[in-house]
């Protein structure tokens, strides 16, 4: 059981990076051109599926506090801040899709809402896996590291990283779904984009070599952990090559390749530990009566049901977004 | 008064729950209503109640948008704020809460998908269905809310387990019976907000002398099922006060203004409470109907305040006062209703200007009726959280500075005042431009997702003819 719903939370949680990564990256990438035509077919690129990609951060939020309510309780609360102005960042830009069309002389604000929004969002998120990587303050299951106990320089760099790492799946996609000067654009960006990927990767790296984190302990005990970066690594050169030669399909896959290779990293390396090296998966669980309530129902049956209905809604949405003539 | 962490948290947990309701209520009902209207189609093959439903399916997608922006939040905010009840209670809310969005995200966006693109896809009857389908996923988001809610109100089923509500009879959560008449009480509050709304707003077109037709069904199906619904929701609300009176004695003693044990007890209609002096100021009381009211006989005695330490009592004046506001539009909805019902049977109704008015000025009254219900229940149910086993105090996160909640609170009302101020002026506009002209041809980025893109600008002509929205640049392909 407890198995199960770890997996089912990080399936949650490794789709909502997947999806809602690619199109908050897109958001950022919106903050780049002010040409109207290339706005509007950014936007259409991610308008059919963002809801349904946001949706995966709520599922992730009630699973874990349903069979994990510890590490809901103090995650979320050591994280207030964090979580304050990554949810007020998501909320904007959300509504800036069904705002921004509906106005003419406003339709800034929305802009703004949309770029900052996905911007602020996707730093927040880095940032919160950062704090957690080094290792939040927490003494007998409650957080003791005060208001700013996350906020630390790697957080900081970590917070960059994700966003860099969005922009670069956001442009995947763009490469994918669109045509013209958004695509070429995006062709143009992805080398600059994973040049400073690779930058901050060596200097967590050096970070962490230098601070002796407990991470690092980690990998020499468990070797195979080294399979994951081979992975990434190769997906970065399959990558590279089909920037090079134009083909707009595998980008996207390389890219989401290279991600969840990174989300196994994490989740291998910390296991058991939810938060790191303070709870465990095991003494996070909830009691087996909450899990099999919500394994018998929900688990069995319409967790299947919302992954069958994400891979609908991307059949029935695939193919280049077209833009046409101005009216 | 200290402005401390758990002030500032349980008015942050006021404020975004409070505008958040306003969305589901109204939209639970409309999807019944608009099922209701869908089978009248199908029955009767009137092309007016489609076009009726046409135009409130989008009005439906913009209120139903903003209710799950705002939901977004409530999720988070027992992590963030309130961390001792989440580790607490994590057991048994954490998975009704997690059914609740399961089921609801399921339901919702499937068939809420058929209901934008599928008229001419599928065959009338699965639309039917389908339109029925979505009315049981808001439905169902409704019920596990009000099973979370009730359980806090009067736990059941459950045991203490290192520090944890731990569930040991979950049939018995799911049908204790708070929960059944609670359930009912708000589902009716959301249809009589749908009825209402829609009598209105046929009445503002009555009134304005348009859409005559369409106006004429919406007054009158909203005024009819008005006119049922108010009296049955009476019932429940007398129902849910029994539950109160049974299981809550020191909020139904403050519901009722009730300082000291009386036998039997008179009624407090109207009085300013004085928690200082335990006594009520300007009473207004009727003799022996506070025992009828409370236990349906002419002696019985009936508790006060007085009888619990001060520690445990509620903060009167909210109850007791929210409580009155709430049964007053009650009576007010009923009149109404009642009198309108009366004046379309005799065929009337678009004569008398004076019910028009009223009708058309009474949108706001349900609204009222069913935040000041929820006042009464939650601000009734303090000083405690989980009732009787978890005070307010004791579960609010322990490290929170005030400093903290009040960046939080102010980011939160600034960024709900932003985005509320559009979304209610574009849902005026909508209703502005009426049902003309509005079958609609959907924009093909319009997604069950994104149900607000239907109504992409609407720009009304002098004709009051509103052109279908199509977005001109972008296509899927």
């Amino acid at each position: 059981m407890v198995i199960f719903w770890v997996s089912v939370l990080a399936l949650s949680i490794l789709l909502y990076v997947l999806l809602d990564g690619f199109d908050l990256g897109v958001g950022v990438l919106f903050g780049l051109t002010r040409d109207e035509h290339r706005r509007r077919a950014m936007m259409g690129s991610v308008a059919p599926v963002w809801d349904g990609n946001e949706t995966w951060l709520v599922v992730a939020g009630v699973v874990l506090w349903g069979a994990f309510p510890v590490v809901y309780a103090s995650l979320f609360s050591a994280l207030y801040l964090p979580l304050l102005l990554m949810l007020a960042g998501l909320i904007l830009r959300g509504v800036a899709f069904e705002f921004r069309g509906k106005t003419r002389r406003l339709r800034w604000v929305w802009d703004a809402a949309f770029s900052g929004g996905s911007l602020v969002a996707a730093f927040m998120q880095g940032m919160m896996v950062g704090a957690l990587v080094e290792g939040l303050p927490i003494s007998h299951g409650e957080y003791s590291g005060g208001e700013f106990g996350w906020l630390s320089p790697f957080a900081v760099i970590c917070g960059v990283g994700l966003s860099l790492g969005y922009t670069l799946l956001g442009a995947c996609w763009l490469i994918r779904k669109c045509d013209a000067e958004v695509r070429a654009s995006a062709y143009r960006l992805i080398p600059y984009l994973s040049l400073a990927l690779l930058v901050f990767l060596i200097v967590v790296f050096v970070y962490a070599l230098s601070e002796d984190l407990q991470v690092m302990r980690r990998w020499l005990e468990r070797p195979y952990l080294f399979a994951f970066p081979l992975v990434a690594a190769a997906a970065a050169i399959v990558l590279a090559a089909s920037i090079r030669r134009r083909r707009d399909g595998p980008p996207f896959y390389m890219g989401a390749l290279v991600f969840a290779a990174a989300f196994g990293t994490f989740a291998i390396t910390f296991w058991p530990y939810m938060i790191p090296f303070s709870i465990t998966v095991d003494q996070a669980a909830a009691p087996h009566t909450s899990l099999a309530f919500m394994f018998w129902g929900e688990g069995l049956f319409v967790f299947p049901l919302m992954l069958i209905y994400t891979a609908i809604t991307y059949r029935v949405f695939r193919g280049k977004v077209q833009s046409t003539s101005h009216h | 008064m200290n402005i401390t962490a758990l002030l500032l948290s349980r008015l942050q947990f006021a404020f975004t729950i409070s505008f958040h309701i306003i969305f589901p209520s109204f939209t639970i009902g409309l999807a019944a209503w608009l099922t209701v209207l869908e089978a009248l189609h199908l029955r009767t093959g009137r092309q007016v109640y489609r076009a009726v439903f046409e135009f409130w399916l989008k009005i439906f997608g913009v209120a139903f948008g903003l209710g799950v922006v705002s939901g977004i939040v409530m999720g988070f905010q027992f992590g963030t704020n309130w961390s001792v009840l989440a580790r607490m209670s994590g057991p048994i809310q954490g998975p009704l809460l997690s059914y609740e969005t399961f089921t609801a995200f399921y339901l919702e966006a499937s068939f809420f998908g058929i209901l934008l693109f599928g008229r001419s896809r599928v065959p009338p009857w699965f639309y039917l269905f389908s339109t029925a389908m979505v009315a049981l996923g808001t439905t169902l988001s409704a019920f596990w809310i009000m099973v979370n809610n009730s359980w806090m109100q009067a736990p059941v089923g459950y045991v203490i387990q290192n520090g944890m509500f731990v569930s040991n009879d979950w049939l018995k959560i799911l049908f204790s019976p708070v929960l059944w008449v609670r359930f009912p009480h708000m589902l009716l509050a959301s249809y009589i907000t749908g009825a209402f709304c829609v009598a209105a707003t046929g009445a503002w077109y009555a009134l304005r002398g348009v859409f005559s037709a369409e106006a004429r069904v919406m007054l009158r199906m909203g005024l009819y099922l008005a006119a049922v619904l108010v009296p049955t929701q009476i019932f429940f609300g007398h129902m849910t006060g029994d539950y109160v009176h049974d299981y809550q004695p020191v909020k139904f003693a403050a519901i009722e203004g009730r300082w000291h044990d009386e036998q039997p007890a008179s009624e407090v209609l109207l009085a300013i409470p004085d928690s200082a002096s335990e006594t009520n100021k300007y009473a207004i009381s009727v003799p022996v109907l506070g025992s009828l009211i409370g236990s349906m006989s002419l002696h019985s005695k009936e508790v006060g305040m007085t009888d619990f330490p001060r520690a445990d009592r509620p903060p009167v004046a909210i109850p007791f006062f929210a409580f009155r506001v709430m049964v007053g539009c009650g009576i007010a909805m009923l009149l109404l209703a009642w009198v309108g019902s009366y004046l379309s049977r005799k065929g009337r109704v678009e004569q008398s200007r004076l019910l028009l008015w009223l009708t058309f000025l009474s949108f706001p009254l349900p609204f009222i009726a069913t935040l000041t219900g929820w006042f009464t229940a939650e601000v009734g149910r303090q000083p405690w959280t989980v009732y009787g086993l978890l005070r307010t105090a004791d579960a609010v996160t322990p490290f929170l500075t005030a400093r903290t909640v009040l960046i939080s609170l102010i980011v939160y009302c600034a960024v709900y005042t932003f985005i509320f101020a559009f979304g209610i002026f574009y849902i005026y506009r909508l209703l502005r431009a009426g049902p003309a002209g509005s079958l609609v041809v959907h924009p093909a980025e319009a997604t069950p997702r994104r149900p607000m893109s239907i109504v992409d600008e609407p720009r009304v002509t002098s004709a009051g003819e509103v052109p279908t929205a199509v977005h001109p640049l972008i296509r899927v392909q």
